[in-house]
């Protein structure tokens, strides 16, 4: 059996992955990526309309920054995100994607003077200034203040991920196409790499590094509609899980897209209605208003969601054969601005409606799109229970996004976490107490275990059908913990899912291949994916509140008084049909922004008891420093820029907000 | 607006009226190199068409009911990330977003050509595209090495950042390598998607190097000079990249460097 050394192993080629895999190796440690897929064809390609970073180039962007970023975060959040890791993210996100600008991203570009754009259905002409004029240029997104979603097109993802990934290439980073991590090696609270499959030739070997990192993306494929691509199955974080050590997160944070193209599922960026689309009912009425005032169209996902799902409910969705869904109109935007800034909306539509969106409206209906919960880890992106193993972007929770996660902020944070922890992990593997010392023996029998698991699975003599567990486990996730919950259900989809875990260990199968093998893979995932499955049901039944993406019929406010908390999610027993919960409370008293109304949504919530106690100091904390600015303001309500990297740290210039020369202030 | 709420929805849509459904009778190539004492055979699945059916849906619905040996790639079943591109009745192209609506009832898939062959309708794409990366050194080569990424970024005119997306928008799916007749004779050449990097890199302002430099990767029959203009990439590239006008332009600029 195989056995590979190297200082940092990487699961998963994306941009978190990848942008990981640079820092660590400009630290001067060794890296090895590991990727299903060759890592320009993974998941982030997809991302399509744009990152959120607070340039403030646009005019429509004019005094954005990283305190606004930072509380549109938050609300987006409905409170649930650890803060402190809002603003680390929110003050690096412009240092990544001027990083980015520099690597080769075309990022669209601002051109001076007049242009004429769409706000709230009507043709309006804005001026750009002309000290903007070739600066990255911003679009509006859902649930932000200011236009701060910088794009390139609508395939921001794709020059994001192309960029990346050439850099890597550039670095001489090693990426192991086509393998696959299917346990991970640990002793006493200690990761040591991973048991890796190669998805080619079936072999299995161990990868011992000192520091293993998850950037396995999302896990999409639990549910039978989602946006996400088909290798998006959560089995970094699963593998995670099995340690039976390391916690995930709010795993019952799940994320539904408004636009969705029905039924296929594929995304419709949210860049169509950040430009100007409406979403209209099946007599052609623009419904948003009337559900959503403040924001419309542009309130945060979750609200969108379940507005229109709300909508349909009330019988005024358009008829099909495959049931009801909305429209999506972006004919106001005008063939020219859908030809530049709307192509790949465009080539969707045409090749898999065989309409012209120019002309047509596009039939959609919410899907699921992100995974908000993923590996608990510190601000560091490590682990708190198992040293050594780190995680970044969607399969983490270090914890940005809390229960609603903003357009636009997954693929900033991929690449911010990329280039945060990546540091944690060069200084990690820096020190001389984390070198690699264990047991050769340790490893074979992780090997032999996992080799194991397989050849039951290959000769074992089981009965059950590995696709069918995965269709009725997709099925139960999308009837059952979907945009609305209840008791009812979620104690029907609890038990509906341990009853297929239960069947999962006795899973046979027709095709016997040891080498590449799509049957075998099917079935050791979905081994994997239902016990995901059941994080996520367990914590959503426990949860009696409605918070961000996760909505409650029977207990539709969120609770602050009891829920201010983040979920724990641990499988302690191999054995057990569900995981073991806990609660991470969350301290209103360390809040910048004590929790309040969004500002779009219901307004109808319980306060925390500390929650106006919070509120008064925050406001005596802002009288007192007044006249200081918003650095001295920001400092005193919530210190955090010792916990960035220093290299990572200072100030952001815009063209409002002119650097000092020398000393990287604010002038 | 109107238009699709008077029922003027286009055949694919969900709200189109539906006929009998049809029986597809879809070939593949099978070759599983890793299974001893098999030869390459066209196999033939028989199965009933859906209403928006993809070669993804129909190729997955053979798999999970039929036959969980056929091997292939789908990642993003969007037509964005360049997985699933095969040759599908004789043509390559991305089975994902190919409507099985728009092929005759009988439809022959085979692997793309050229490239390894994993199993079945499953080439390696991605060791071929990391080699042809490293050789042409497919990225900026940053004229400074520090970059103080607090200061605002470098400006770039707006419509040459929407040129260089256009040439940016390869997907590296292989299409253009597997209908190209130098890369059939030739294994080392770079074919139109390594031509089409040097393009996108040549007029990025960010790169500091120069046509000498591009002269040294491409300025050869395994380069620019053996392309033999059969067009084929440029006709086949699912993005539309104007790949033969790319290849020519490369080409003057290199002959211009190379007789210097």
């Amino acid at each position: 059996m195989k056995v590979i050394y190297t200082d940092v192993l990487v699961i998963g080629g994306g941009l978190a992955g990848l942008r990981m895999g640079i820092g660590a190796k400009r630290r001067g440690h060794e890296v090895i990526i590991l990727s299903l897929v060759p890592p320009k064809r993974s998941h982030s390609a997809a991302a399509q309309g744009g990152m959120q970073a607070s340039l403030a180039n646009v005019i429509k962007a004019k005094g954005d920054n990283e305190d606004v970023h930072f509380e549109d975060t938050v609300r987006g959040s409905d409170w649930g995100a650890d803060q402190r890791v809002v603003r680390m993210f929110v003050n690096t996100a412009p240092k990544a994607i001027r990083e980015l600008a520099a690597w080769g991203v075309p990022w669209s570009r601002v051109t001076k003077g007049d242009r004429e754009v769409v706000i709230n259905s009507k043709k309006v002409t804005i001026t750009e200034r002309d000290e903007a004029h070739g600066l990255l240029a911003q679009r509006d997104f859902g649930g932000t203040k200011k236009w701060r979603a910088c794009y390139v097109s609508d395939g921001t993802g794709h020059a994001m991920l192309y960029a990346i990934s050439d850099q890597a290439i550039a670095n001489s980073i090693a990426v192991h196409e086509r393998t696959e991590a299917i346990a991970l090696i640990h002793d006493a609270g200690r990761c040591y790499g991973a048991i890796v499959r190669d998805l080619t030739t079936g072999e299995l070997s161990a990868y011992v590094a000192k520091a293993t990192a998850i950037a396995s993306g999302g896990a999409g494929r639990l549910y039978r509609v989602t946006t996400n691509a088909v290798i998006c199955e959560g089995i970094g974080t699963a593998i995670a899980l099995e340690t039976g050590v390391a916690a995930l997160g709010n795993m019952e944070a799940v994320q539904f897209h408004p636009t969705g193209i029905f039924p296929a599922g594929i995304l419709m960026t949210e860049g169509c209605r950040g430009d100007g689309g409406l979403l209209l009912d099946g007599e052609g009425h623009r419904f948003m208003p009337d559900y959503e005032p403040e924001k419309r169209e542009l309130a945060s996902r979750d609200v969108v969601s379940r507005r229109m799902e709300e909508h349909l409910k009330k019988g005024k969705g358009a008829k099909s054969r495959f049931g009801d869904h909305l429209w999506l109109d972006i004919t106001l935007l005008g063939k020219r601005h859908i030809e530049s800034n709307l192509r790949e909306v465009k080539e969707i539509c045409q090749y898999f409606l065989g309409i012209d969106p120019v002309v047509d409206l596009i039939p959609v209906r919410p899907a699921q799109h992100y995974t908000m919960g993923g590996v608990r880890t510190d601000p560091t992106g490590e682990s708190p229970t198992l040293r050594g193993l780190f995680a970044a972007g969607e399969a983490a929770c270090w914890d940005m996004h809390g229960f609603n996660r903003l357009g636009g902020n997954s693929v900033a944070e991929t690449v911010v976490a990329g280039m945060l922890v990546g540091e944690f992990i060069g200084d990690f593997c820096d020190k001389p107490e984390n070198d690699l010392n264990i047991s050769t023996g340790l490893v074979h029998e992780f090997l032999r275990r996992e080799q194991a698991k397989l050849d039951r699975l290959l000769d074992g003599g089981g009965s059950e059908d590995a696709t069918a567990l995965r269709v009725a486990m997709q099925e139960i996730m999308t009837e059952r913990f979907g945009i609305f919950r209840n008791g009812a259900d979620l104690e029907y989809g609890v038990d509906a899912l341990q009853k297929l875990l239960v069947r999962s260990r006795n899973i046979g199968l027709k095709y016997k291949a040891r080498g590449a093998n799509p049957e075998l893979v099917t079935a050791y995932r979905v081994q994997k994916m239902l016990k995901l499955a059941l994080c996520v049901a367990c914590g959503a039944l426990a949860r009696t509140e409605s918070r961000g993406a996760h909505f409650r019929e029977d207990y539709p406010r969120r609770d602050d008084a009891r829920w201010l908390s983040r979920t724990l999610a641990v499988w302690s027993n191999e054995d057990s049909t569900r995981p073991a919960l806990d609660y991470e409370p969350l301290d209103v008293m360390v809040m910048e922004l004590p929790p309040g109304w969004r500002g779009y949504g219901a307004k109808d919530y319980i306060d925390h008891p500390e929650t106006a106690r919070r509120a008064a100091e925050v406001e005596a904390i802002r009288k007192n420093v007044n006249g200081a600015g918003r650095f001295a303001a920001q400092k005193a309500l919530m210190p955090y820029e010792q916990m960035l990297p220093e290299r990572f740290r200072g100030a952001n210039e815009r063209l409002d907000e002119p650097l000092d020369e020398v000393h990287h202030v604010q002038r | 607006m109107s238009a699709a709420l008077n029922g003027n929805v286009a055949a694919d849509s969900p709200a189109a009226a539906s006929g009998p459904p049809r029986k597809l009778q879809i070939s593949v190539l099978r070759y599983n190199p890793q299974e001893p004492g098999t030869a390459p055979h066209m196999q033939t699945y028989e199965l009933e068409e859906a209403p928006g059916m993809t070669l993804f849906i129909a190729l997955s619905e053979i798999r999970e009911a039929h036959d969980p040996s056929l091997h292939f790639d789908f990642v993003c079943r969007a037509g964005i990330c360049g997985s699933c591109a095969m040759v599908i009745n004789g043509r390559p192209g991305l089975a994902c977003r190919t409507l099985t609506k728009g092929l005759d009832q009988t439809i022959t898939l085979a692997p793309l050509p050229v490239f390894e062959l994993i199993a079945d309708l499953s080439v390696n794409t991605g060791k071929w595209m990391r080699a042809m990366s490293e050789r042409l050194e497919t990225w900026v080569h940053m004229k400074e090495e520090e970059v103080d990424f607090s200061r605002l970024e470098e400006r770039m005119e707006p419509e040459l950042a929407q040129q260089i997306y256009e040439l940016d928008r390869c997907i590296e799916c292989g299409c253009c390598v597997a209908g190209c007749g130098t890369a059939r004779m030739r294994e080392d050449f770079v074919g139109a998607v390594g031509l089409n990097k040097i393009a996108r890199f040549r007029l990025d302002p960010r790169d500091a190097r120069s046509d000498a430099d591009y002269y040294e990767l491409v300025g050869d029959d395994a380069g620019v000079f053996g392309c033999m203009s059969l067009l084929a990439c440029h006709d086949v590239c699912p993005k539309n990249l104007q790949l033969a006008t790319q290849i020519a332009f490369v080409r003057r600029k290199m002959l211009v460097t190379g007789l210097k």
